[in-house]
């Protein structure tokens, strides 16, 4: 069998997401690697280094440059034949271009799998990871995201693959690209970041986020808050964590202020070591902390700050 | 200018759920059922098209059983014109929702269909790419802003590194994230008033669709339990268990 993998790259550089995805298409064949983009020569001279790849094919036109859904989904569909399965990572490139070529195939889409049990059947998170399904598919092609965090990553080096060049690419003009506004925080990204410290209704005000801001930048944190603290006004939105917000599964995820509400749970319980600051000694978030400190935060989080310069 | 926006019925947020004691779904009797996050946004924006007087008529969509006609009725208490509902007692899957949109589609020419990023029971986040596939139209996921004009729209997209925006022609398919606005609550008046705005039911045999499962789901479990912590009795005590003992700083 043999099973295609969407690079995940900006035309310069190969995400590591990519990496992981190899690691579960490994799984389950023979490895190929489609990098679509504009001047990515670079991107596919790193992909076809990845150990156990054998195949990079480049598709380099001005049309893919940005990865837009319309113009990628008909070149994966017209590679399509001759693979078992296609894999992206489940990124929001994965995760808008995806389901468009499995409409395209007239095929189900297997989403953000977790594990490989055989060739298919796969292992995907429902209810933002509060029961775990496992799926069968009868299709021909099997087309799935990969949740990241579910798997290892493949070495980048001790691979050759060989470099193919792809053409008949077309620009579906239906859509174009206008611009980005990339976050400039030196702070990683809340989905990607290794360590996430959140708060909650507990902060009592967005005045009192920069206390967390601190730690954060003394830990490389990204910085996160509960359903409550966004619609209490405290932060924007896009801090969210939880059912109706971001997912994350950092290394290390410190929750201030937050009592635990199932809907906040359901989006950092996945994350290895979990630490709670509270001063309710009954709040749930203790039921799935790690480390549990019953203390007033106003006074809890500038010791911390204090002690992690020790 | 006609705008669709799809709404699913899915248990409420607030529910903490349980696995059957089959282990082949999640226990949904008896449990509260609520609109679909991502589609009561959807359903706000298409309102606010329609108050400002960009969107003539706003028919909200469902795909589901008997019950799913109090979803939508919650879509036209909102403010939505009238409903559809394809009825079934199958459990649904994202390419069989899409085909059936579709269909609703071709038949009622929208402009532009608003649909949530993806349902908060199955998280597939598929349909509204899929939808987008099937008619050929342009798509916009993980919308947090969209500049209607004249032909086109603007979308800024909620995206792994920040934003991005992107030109669509029209017709287009639109997914809604979370920051693309705040769903209004429907009003006592409005409610009163919903109960008289029209819901067409139909099926997918009427409209010859096969929506059989692709998927065949074998098992669902709980996750794997998180271990009892610890209490730890200060700052200090707590720095030196992550650095020592669980070595993550």
């Amino acid at each position: 069998m043999s099973v295609l993998v969407i690079a995940e790259h900006d035309n310069a550089e190969l995400k590591p997401a990519t990496l992981s995805t190899v690691a579960a298409a490994a799984q389950l064949g023979d490895v190929d690697i489609l990098v679509a983009g504009e001047n990515c020569n670079a991107v596919a001279n790193t992909a076809a280094k990845i150990a156990g790849v054998g195949r990079v094919l480049k598709a380099d036109a001005l049309a893919l440059k940005t990865g837009l859904a319309e113009n990628v989904a008909p070149l994966i569909v017209q590679l399509s034949s001759g693979y078992s399965h296609i894999l992206a990572p489940a990124t929001t490139n994965g995760k808008n271009i995806m389901p468009r070529v499995a409409a395209l195939l007239d095929v189900a889409q297997i989403s953000e799998i977790t594990s490989v049990v055989s060739a298919d059947t796969f292992v995907r998170p429902i209810y933002a990871g509060n029961a775990m399904a496992t799926v069968q598919s009868d299709d021909a092609i099997k087309i799935i995201t990969v949740r990241t965090t579910g798997f290892d990553t493949a070495p980048a080096e001790g691979g050759s693959a060989t470099l193919e060049d792809v053409s008949n690419i077309t620009d579906a003009a239906l859509s174009s690209f206008a611009g980005q506004e990339l976050t400039v925080s030196e702070r990683p990204e809340l989905t990607s970041a290794k360590v996430v410290i959140s708060g909650g209704r507990g902060m009592q005000s967005g005045e009192n986020f920069p206390m967390l801001e601190k730690i954060a930048d003394k830990l490389g944190a990204a910085v996160g808050a509960s359903r409550a603290a966004v619609d209490a006004g405290f932060v924007p939105n896009d801090y969210q964590v939880g059912q109706t917000g971001k997912v994350v599964a950092p290394d290390l995820y410190i929750a201030v202020g937050i009592s635990g509400a199932i809907q906040h749970l359901a989006g950092m319980k996945d994350s290895k070591v979990i630490v709670a600051i509270n001063k309710d000694e009954e709040a749930p978030i203790f039921q799935v902390a790690d480390y549990g400190l019953v203390a007033d935060l106003f006074e809890a989080v500038p010791d911390l700050s204090a002690e992690l310069n020790k | 200018m006609k705008v669709l926006v799809a709404v699913k019925r899915v248990v409420d947020y607030n529910v903490k759920i349980r696995v059957n004691s089959n282990q082949t779904a999640v226990e949904t009797a008896n449990v509260k059922m609520s609109m679909n996050p991502f589609d009561e946004i959807a359903v706000e924006e298409g309102i606010r098209l329609k108050e400002a007087g960009t969107a003539s008529e706003l028919i909200a969509f469902s795909v589901g059983p008997k019950q799913s006609q109090e979803t939508i009725r919650t879509a036209l208490a909102m403010g939505a014109d009238r409903g559809i509902l394809v009825e079934t007692d199958i459990i649904v899957e994202p390419l069989a929702v899409a085909k059936c949109l579709k269909a609703i589609v071709e038949k009622e020419n929208p402009d532009l269909v608003i649909v949530g990023k993806q349902a908060i029971d199955d998280d597939s986040n598929q349909t509204g790419q899929m939808l987008a596939a099937l008619l050929g139209w342009s798509q916009g996921t993980f919308a947090s802003k969209l500049i209607l004009s004249d032909g086109s729209i603007k979308v800024t997209r909620e995206v792994d590194g920040g934003l991005e925006t992107v030109d669509l022609k029209m017709p287009a398919v639109v997914t809604t994230d979370l920051r693309l606005n705040e769903p209004r609550y429907a009003s006592l008046p409005n409610i009163m008033k919903a109960k008289k705005k029209t819901i067409d039911v139909t099926n997918p045999e009427e409209l010859g669709i096969d929506i059989s499962p692709r998927l065949t789901v074998l098992k669902v479990e709980e996750p794997a339990k998180r271990l009892a912590g610890v209490m730890v009795e200060d700052v200090v005590q707590l720095v030196d268990k992550l650095r020592n003992e669980a070595k993550v700083i």
